[in-house]
């Protein structure tokens, strides 16, 4: 069936009807998620938009919002011989000096899971070490950490939460305003988890169209039609493209162990400053498993923004990867100088791996 | 290549307890754990980083197809 949800002609039909449907003013439309941007560059879907009709990336890239004072701690940790368990791209991020790659050629034991289960079986396997399972991502990957915080298998791992949450982030690129959006492609992974219910102020409070969107390339070609519909209409109002896996309530389960084990509190994004009530934490009776109380880890001064890179601007959608000076010239995937680069989910790094060097 | 905010779907084939056996196609299987959903065998469910996320709705992946048919052949519609 899948294939169906690529077909080259069902896509150029969309397209046309896209351009029937355009005004003659610029549009804006955002996106909040590395996957959405990936699908988008990967099939060149731009090149299929009228030239008046823009879509941006805004800060969807889990691995680039981990602010570098929580790598630095996990680097801290494992330089102290714990063992160090995370998500791939996560290790090559830099912290304000070095990435828990670097820490682990200098002898720090850090290792690469694709599950937190794996994290779990390790400890397991090697009780006399410490471990501890650096949890990053958004709404779609909480629910499993949760599940391991509860399961509590493993006597010798603990957690480093360092989770966010995805309808903040997108209330914060509203406030930036000089952006001037006309509508929000909503990730339908994360919406699978939270619902629908969540993006419900985005039109009743910011009058802003929002639609959640699937991640083959005639979903997003869809759901930007339908935001332009809306806004040939003069309306605002929350529209579901992902049917077959986003729905109303989303996955109730999993909301409820989210909130089970986490508080939600003010949280730093990298690049973007603290944002209120964005981030996850473990609630006080699953203290004795947080790795900050039980190392006493203290967040000092931290460096997000190397010199002369513009992450913290592409991730809101102010720039695009080519206005870097940098871009494919000192910075590129071997060399990268921001974590937008280094993620496989970042704009630039996307960007680069598909040989984009100059937009439009 | 593992991407964090990227789920695929898969086929259940067997279920014991919370760990499922599924199907990612192209002769990929692999075991998933199904906490977080409701999986009979012979459901497709979205997996993200080892967990079953949701259970996809044939019905609706099906109608989504249809609408968009029918969309495009409205053409007086705009
Ligand atoms: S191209 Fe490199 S230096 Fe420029 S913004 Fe992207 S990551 Fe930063």
């Amino acid at each position: 069936m899948l294939e169906k949800f690529r077909d080259r002609e069902l896509s150029l039909a969309v397209a046309e009807k896209i351009k029937r449907c355009m005004p003659e003013r610029k549009v804006k439309f955002c996106h909040v998620c590395g996957t959405h941007e990936w699908t988008i560059t990967h099939y060149g879907l731009r090149s299929l938009l009228p030239k008046n009709l823009e879509v941006i990336a805004g800060p969807g890239c889990p691995v680039c919002i981990v602010p570098s004072s929580e790598i630095d701690a996990a680097i801290e940790l494992a330089l102290e011989g714990v063992v160090i368990t995370t998500f791939g791209d996560v290790i090559n991020v830099p912290g304000s000096e070095l990435s828990l790659r670097q820490a682990r050629s200098m002898g720090g034991d850090v290792r690469e899971v694709y599950s937190v289960r794996d994290a779990v079986e390790m400890a397991k396997k090697e009780p006399d070490k410490e471990f501890v399972f650096f949890a990053i991502g958004f709404e779609t990957t909480a629910p499993s950490t949760a599940i391991e915080v509860l399961r509590s298998e493993a006597k010798n791992l603990r957690f480093l939460i360092s989770h966010r949450l995805i309808p903040p982030a997108m209330e914060l690129l509203l406030g930036l305003g000089e952006l001037e959006i006309d509508g929000f492609i909503a990730p339908g992974h994360v919406s699978s988890i939270i619902g629908l219910k969540p993006y419900k102020i985005f039109p009743e409070a910011y009058r802003m169209p929002t639609v959640i969107a699937g991640f083959e390339p005639l979903d997003v070609l869809f759901s930007i039609y339908m935001l332009l519909r809306q806004v040939r209409n003069g309306e605002a109002k929350l529209e579901n493209e992902y049917t077959r896996s986003v729905t109303w309530d989303g996955n109730v389960k999993a909301q409820k162990l989210i909130s089970r084990v986490f508080d939600v509190v003010s949280g730093r994004w990298r690049g973007l400053g603290v944002i209120p009530k964005s981030t996850l934490s473990l609630k006080k009776e699953y203290e004795h498993l947080d790795a900050r109380k039980f190392y006493k880890i203290k967040i000092g001064k931290s460096r997000d923004i190397y010199p002369g890179c513009c992450c913290h601007l592409i991730m809101v959608g102010k720039l695009k990867p080519t206005d870097c000076p940098l871009f494919m010239e000192d910075c590129t995937p071997q060399t990268p100088k921001g974590p937008c680069m280094v993620s496989i989910e970042g704009t630039c790094g996307i960007w680069a791996r598909h040989g984009v060097r100059l937009y439009r | 290549m593992f991407v964090m905010c990227l789920a695929v779907p898969a086929e259940v084939k067997e279920v014991r307890g919370h760990i499922a056996r599924v199907d990612f196609g192209g002769g990929l299987i692999g075991e998933v754990d199904v906490t977080l959903v409701e999986a009979k065998v012979g459901d497709y469910v979205l997996v993200h980083a080892g967990y079953a996320i949701q259970v996809l709705d044939k019905e609706e992946a099906l109608e989504t197809l249809k609408l968009w048919k029918e969309l495009l052949e409205a053409e007086q519609e705009l």
